[in-house]
């Protein structure tokens, strides 16, 4: 009989970590199906945040350097200058890349750093236990905004596509999500599209993940699922911000 | 054979990186260790290397964690208030047995400081930067020539015990100008083939990974435990030092760098004016070669540690020395200079006048 769906190739077999009705499952796998379709397993290095992704080193089949908070952007640059000719991808959260990396992240963008970056935008620190994050929306709850995000004490959120889609280096900056069936074909399309761009080396390409964290959201899967849609995708828009490759 | 030429310390240790196969550079400038990274930019496009100026000393020394992960000879130069930024990169190469070459220009501190030489990071290199159970292996050049020689073996050191490797100058090192000659030297040392390194598994081989983090408390201790073998069977062979007119002195002077060399001024004339006196020279100062402390001071009645800080190399050598005599101190600081003269005062002043 046809087997019609498995694990891909670049997924380890083994069991993940992730909280029930976590986005990061779906993303590790369209991220794999990805690299097994244009088949460079074998010549793509990745680079691990500090976060909940922390240990996808253990669930991505290629070679991985994990890396210190915030710094996967810099880490990515060293190894793809000694490997240009190796794909090179880091999978970073909001308080990774969006806080404590944003200076490597924005620097990457604006010397069109031949790299693929995987942002999965979830609005919270998930491993710490639910903190605020830079992408944490006005008026949202968290341990550390615990009478709701005040903007006037506790700033905007920052829309990563918007920013870096505004430097010169950038190539392909995409914001997707993985609410739904399409969306969640859309979102592979633009990881695809994406690592291709830096197959062409055409620079930097970047693809914000707009995903839930049920577990610090204090909701079941399902109604993360509407909590995102009713309240995240008003603020940050799917689309794409920057697509320079026909240039 | 290669021509003597007259070149700064700090375009020393660029030439000599290149000449040790070193061909990725991420630095980031600051005073007065810029010529480093002025050379690599010069140099590294026309041998097909890598010079990067990065967004900060944060962000390139994270660069190189990810080169020396890919395998690659890499290396990064900064002075003291940037080290401090480097802290963080440097423990995570530690705990990812990365191996690299950092070289720390010292200038004077805390905090801005001063852009004056400085050996006011003798702790840092030595004890500190960033967090964790590790070790750096921590060298002190004394002469621009000796940092030539010294940059091959650190990135030989580094491939060979996957781990950091310091070069600590000071801003006067770095600055001063002096005959070299460059020459290829065959270290004789055998440097292991990177199988660890992440290349891509071009799927033929299991993945590699690079990573510090071990969660489990057992796992993390015998890692740790296993690393610290390493730097027991490196303070067992690496150590280095000189002694100079030791064997008969009744008071010895220590110092490391450049200073060393101002000693070496004080020991002469204070042998001229009658009083034997001798230098111990540290050349590692991680491994720290404490039996040269007890070996060549057996006829000494103390000795003086004198430092461009405000004593911190002492603390190694009392333990050297283990209450055997009497350790004095004798230092500048703020990037001043200590010059022979107050050297040899302080020490007719601690052996009880003229002779």
């Amino acid at each position: 009989m046809e087997q019609v769906f498995k694990r891909p190739h670049a997924l380890c077999d083994v069991p993940l970590h992730y909280c029930p009705g976590c986005g990061h499952g779906i993303v590790h796998r369209l991220v794999a199906e990805v690299i097994d379709e244009l088949g460079i397993e074998g010549t793509t290095i990745g680079v691990a945040p500090v976060g909940c992704a922390v240990f996808a080193y253990n669930y991505f089949n290629c070679d991985v350097q994990e890396a210190a908070h915030g710094r996967a952007p810099a880490v990515a640059t060293g190894i793809k200058r000694v490997h240009p000719d190796k794909v090179v991808f880091t999978y970073q959260g909001d308080g990774d890349l969006a806080a404590i990396g944003t200076a490597e992240t924005v620097h990457a963008a604006a010397r069109g750093e031949n790299i693929t970056i995987i942002f999965i935008n979830n609005a919270i620190y998930g491993m710490t236990g639910g903190q605020m994050a830079p992408t944490t929306l006005p008026g949202q709850v968290t341990q550390t905004s615990p009478y709701g995000r005040d903007t006037k004490t506790q700033g905007h959120p920052i829309r990563v596509s918007e920013m870096l889609s505004t430097t010169s280096g950038a190539a392909y900056i995409e914001r997707v999500t993985i609410d739904t069936v399409p969306h969640i074909r859309q979102a592979k399309k633009a990881i695809k599209k994406a690592f291709e761009t830096q197959l062409a080396g055409k620079g930097f390409s970047l693809v914000e993940v707009v995903s839930t964290c049920p577990t610090n959201w204090g909701m079941s899967p399902v109604e993360a699922m509407n909590w995102l849609r009713e309240n995240m995708l008003p603020y940050y828009p799917l689309g794409v911000y920057c697509d320079r490759t026909a240039e | 054979m290669a021509e003597k030429v007259l070149v700064k310390g700090n375009e020393a240790i660029a030439e000599a990186a290149i000449m040790a196969g070193c061909r990725y550079f991420f630095g980031y400038p600051i005073t007065p260790q810029t010529e480093i990274s002025a050379y690599m930019a010069k140099r590294m496009p026309k041998i097909g290397g890598v010079f990067l100026q990065a967004e900060s000393e944060v962000s390139a020394a994270n660069m190189v964690y990810g080169a020396a992960g890919a395998g690659a000879r890499v290396m990064t130069s900064s002075s003291s208030p940037g080290i401090s930024l480097k802290a963080e990169a440097l423990s995570y190469m530690a705990g990812a047995d990365l191996p690299c070459v950092v070289i720390n220009i010292v200038r004077a501190g805390p905090g801005l400081g001063g852009i004056q030489p400085s050996q006011c990071d003798y702790f840092q290199a030595t004890k500190g930067h960033g967090h964790g159970d590790y070790r750096v292996i921590v060298l002190a050049p004394s002469s621009v020539h000796e940092i030539v020689d010294m940059t091959a073996d650190a990135f030989d050191m580094a491939d060979i015990y996957r781990m950091p490797v310091m070069i600590l100058g000071d801003g006067m090192l770095g600055q001063m100008m002096e005959p070299v000659v460059f020459e290829k030297k065959e270290s004789g040392r055998c440097v292991p083939e990177k199988t660890w390194a992440t290349t891509g598994t071009e799927m033929k081989r299991e993945h590699n990974v690079i990573n510090s983090l071990y969660i489990e408390p057992n796992v993390l201790e015998k890692i740790v435990l296993e690393r610290y073998e390493k730097y027991a069977q490196i303070e067992a062979t690496e150590k280095k030092y000189e002694a100079y007119k030791t064997d008969d002195a009744e008071f010895v002077l220590t110092a490391y760098g450049s200073v060393a060399r101002i000693c070496k001024n004080a020991v002469d004339e204070l042998r001229a004016q009658g009083i034997k006196a001798g230098l111990i020279r540290p050349i590692t100062l991680w491994p720290f070669p404490s039996e040269a402390y007890l070996e060549h001071t057996k006829n000494a009645k103390g000795i003086m540690s004198v430092e461009m800080s405000m004593g911190q190399m002492i603390e190694d050598v009392k333990l050297a020395v283990n209450g055997t005599i009497p350790v004095y101190f004798y230092g500048r600081t703020g990037g001043n200079i200590p010059y022979p003269n107050e050297i040899i005062d302080e020490v007719k002043k601690i052996i009880g006048g003229d002779k």
